[in-house]
């Protein structure tokens, strides 16, 4: 067989080790790429980016030479900083609750990174996401990951056919537990460390402080009321909150109240009991066919609202090519404006847009 | 093509290591006779090394490596300056090696010292003019790298060293990147304090010497036994000091020839380059520089990704924009030489050996013009 050049993003982790490492065995010329990202200076113990800490480039560099593959650090820490940082900044700021990982993806990623990685000679890149990918009919399909609990095309919905085709994730066919195995297989250290580096680019976990820091004047505190229009305390910025909060809304009430809307012509935060949340509606704009191709009817799909949440049942109306109505057939309670749609036919993942 | 990042350990440097190593293991500032032989070692080592160096073997002072070298001369110094009314301040040039400049700034910021960084010429060149103009009544050092290991560009350490004598003050100089293919003479260079390290011409990794006129380093940073005339505290580490001995020996045996060669290599890499690559750009000076040193700059070309995708095709390289961090900052060299930001984040150093030879360069001439090309396109 011709030794294709590819290259893998390496994070230090177990997943995207074991993807070069399984890459590696198959007779590939692999070698790994790791990016440097903005962090915000100072308060974490390393100023470092979690993504990116030198303790991960250390642990990459230590997997690579195992495998005796080369490895290089790309600086990308403006790239990152315009295309995740400030999109996540001002989409808070807006008062929608963004989701900077696929952003990261979509720009940073499969943007930057895969260009950098062409342009040194690879026909592919790889990384350590749980998915898989399918040819089917001469179209590249995004497939969920093997294992349920891993899955990650969520994140992944914004690619398209031309990302597909020079894009391999070797981890996608096997469970963590096995990756895990096979880590110890290939000799590999096994990091004992969280899987998602969400935020990653945070001193601490905690977004609130970020935007008071960075983004103090999108912070115009408010009122809190109730769908009747019952005045029931104070906000402190609209961007503090994300639809279904329960915690930290800071009125007492005899029932919890829910963060039902955010409206922001008036500033005014709509709480509510559990029961009045949910909707059976959402619009989706920006929406990503991974086919290439938008579809004319409605169709039916599962409908994936956050990273985390199950896909439920909806048709997916089409408003226009770019953007979609989903009708679900139940009443969700947490659909947040700012975060992802992902459609999907069984473990095949259609696509996805921002939610409205 | 990165010699000048490190060369590999001649065969017969490490034959000479060897039996230092599991027999003769003695420490030599012991009394008995294991002692004693492994004293002796030093002792050639050392007789060896100032020999070549022309100067006395209490002048010779064994580190760790060339940055511990620069350490030890300038706190030494400093320290003793600070004992003498009206000496504070330190002459340094602006394409020091970081364990000058770092050193400097130390001394700046945590003990009060003044420091001068001298500007360079487009060639890299520090200019005797600015020089005698810098100095100060309470200036007491002055330290000037004899070799950039960048851009290879040949300081007149002897003619700068001149003036500081005029005034009555110490001449250091880095002379960690020159030692594998320059004269040491230190008479002929006239200069007071010179520091090196064994890795950088065929040596081990991990030792370094300096040079000290007698009675100039009374003062020493690291207290502890009397090692060294009580300037070096810590126990010899004899088999990597004979393998410097002996690794300078051939170097000193086989210099012109090697340089001579190396000259050529080096002549024709940087015709070949400038001629077929556009926007190219020879930096330091076009003669005197190392005979092993070619160095440019690429208008458009990120560095640090020059490195990887000529990497990729199995040549190893070095730039001043690059660092393995992945941050793309032109070095202080290329700063201090003013190119356009155009240029300066597009630094490459290729850098011969004595085992270089036609063929290496060759292959260099064929690969680098079309990473290049391909880097540009990639851009568009």
């Amino acid at each position: 067989m011709t030794k294709d050049r590819i290259a893998v993003a390496m994070s230090g982790g177990v997943d995207s080790s074991v993807a070069a490492a399984l890459l590696s065995n198959q007779g590939h010329d692999v070698f790994g790429l790791m990016l440097r990202l903005w962090s915000e200076p100072g308060q974490s113990s390393s100023g470092q980016n979690r993504c990116c800490s030198p303790a991960s480039v250390s642990r990459a560099r230590q997997v690579a030479a195992i495998l005796d593959i080369p490895f290089y650090v790309i600086d990308a820490r403006k790239e990152f900083h315009k295309d995740v940082v400030e999109f996540f900044i001002d989409k808070y700021s807006s008062g929608v609750t963004p989701n900077p990982c696929l952003e990261c993806n979509r720009n940073v990623r499969w943007g930057h990174l895969m260009s950098k990685a062409l342009s040194m000679g690879a026909t592919h890149i790889a990384t350590g996401h749980y998915a898989r990918i399918n040819k089917n009919e001469g179209k590249w399909q995004l497939l969920r990951g093997c294992d349920n609990n891993k899955d990650q095309s969520y994140a992944l919905s914004m690619l398209g056919q031309s990302e597909l085709e020079h894009t391999l994730f070797p981890v996608g066919s096997y469970t963590k537990t096995e990756i895990r195995s096979l880590a110890n297989d290939f000799g590999l250290p096994v990091a004992q460390r969280q899987d998602s580096q969400d935020l990653c680019f945070l001193a601490d976990k905690d977004y609130r402080r970020f935007m008071q820091e960075y983004a103090p004047q999108s912070l115009k505190p408010g009122p809190i009321m109730n769908s009747n229009g019952e005045t029931l305390g104070q906000h402190k910025g609209l961007p503090l909150y994300t639809i279904g909060q329960r915690k930290g809304i800071g009125v007492s009430a005899p029932e919890p109240l829910y963060v039902l809307s955010k409206n922001r012509s008036d500033n005014t935060l709509i709480v509510e009991k559990r029961s009045k949340l949910g909707k059976k509606y959402l619009k989706a704009k920006k929406v990503n066919w991974i086919s290439g191709n938008s579809t004319q009817n409605k169709i039916r799909a599962g409908v994936q609202i956050r990273y985390t949440a199950k896909a439920v049942s909806a048709w997916i109306i089409p408003i226009n090519n770019n953007e979609v109505e989903v009708e679900f057939d139940h009443q969700i309670n947490d659909i947040a404006p700012g975060q992802a749609a992902v459609f999907y036919q069984d473990s095949v993942c259609l696509g996805g847009g921002i939610i409205d | 093509m990165d010699h000048a990042a490190t060369t590999p350990v001649d065969p017969e440097v490490v034959a000479a290591m060897l039996p230092f190593f599991s027999n003769e293991y003695g420490n030599p500032s012991s009394i008995h006779r294991w002692g004693q032989r492994a004293d002796h070692a030093i002792t050639s080592s050392r007789e060896d090394i100032a020999n070549i160096l022309n100067c006395e073997v209490d002048e010779i002072i064994f580190t760790s490596c060339g940055s511990e070298s620069d350490n030890l001369a300038l706190r030494g110094i400093a320290l003793a300056a600070r004992e003498q009314g009206n000496s504070n301040h330190i002459i340094i040039s602006a394409i020091e090696h970081p364990a000058i400049l770092g050193t400097a700034q130390h001394l700046r910021n945590h003990h009060g010292f003044d420091i001068t960084i001298l500007p360079v010429d487009q060639h890299g060149f520090t200019s005797a003019e600015d020089l005698r103009n810098a100095i100060q009544p309470d200036t007491f050092l002055v330290s000037i790298m004899y070799a950039n290991n960048e851009i290879g560009v040949v300081q007149p350490i002897s003619e700068l060293a001149e003036i500081a004598h005029e005034y009555n003050i110490l001449f250091h100089t880095d002379a960690v990147q020159a030692a594998g293919q320059l004269p040491l003479d230190v008479e002929n260079l006239d200069i007071d304090l010179m520091s090196m390290s064994a890795h950088k011409f065929y040596g081990p990794k991990g030792v370094g010497v300096l040079y000290a006129r007698r009675d100039t380093l009374t003062h020493s940073h690291q207290t502890g036994g009397s090692q060294e005339n009580g300037l070096r505290a810590g126990t010899h580490n004899v088999p990597l000091i004979v393998g410097m001995a002996t690794a300078l020996n051939i170097v000193a045996a086989r210099r012109s020839q090697d340089n001579s060669k190396m000259k050529v290599l080096r002549n024709k890499l940087i015709k070949s380059t400038l001629d077929t690559i556009p926007g190219a750009l020879l930096t330091g000076h076009r003669t005197r520089r190392l005979p092993n040193n070619a160095s440019f700059v690429f208008e458009g070309i990120d560095g640090n990704e020059l490195i990887m995708h000529l990497d990729l095709s199995n040549i190893a390289a070095s730039s001043g924009s690059a660092c393995k961090t992945g941050n793309p900052e032109p070095s202080n060299v290329l700063s201090a030489l003013a190119l356009p930001s155009k240029l300066s984040l597009g630094s490459l150093r290729l850098s011969i050996g004595r085992h270089t030879d036609d063929s290496d360069i060759e292959y260099v001439q064929q690969v680098l013009p079309t990473v290049i090309n391909n880097m540009r396109d990639n851009l568009q």
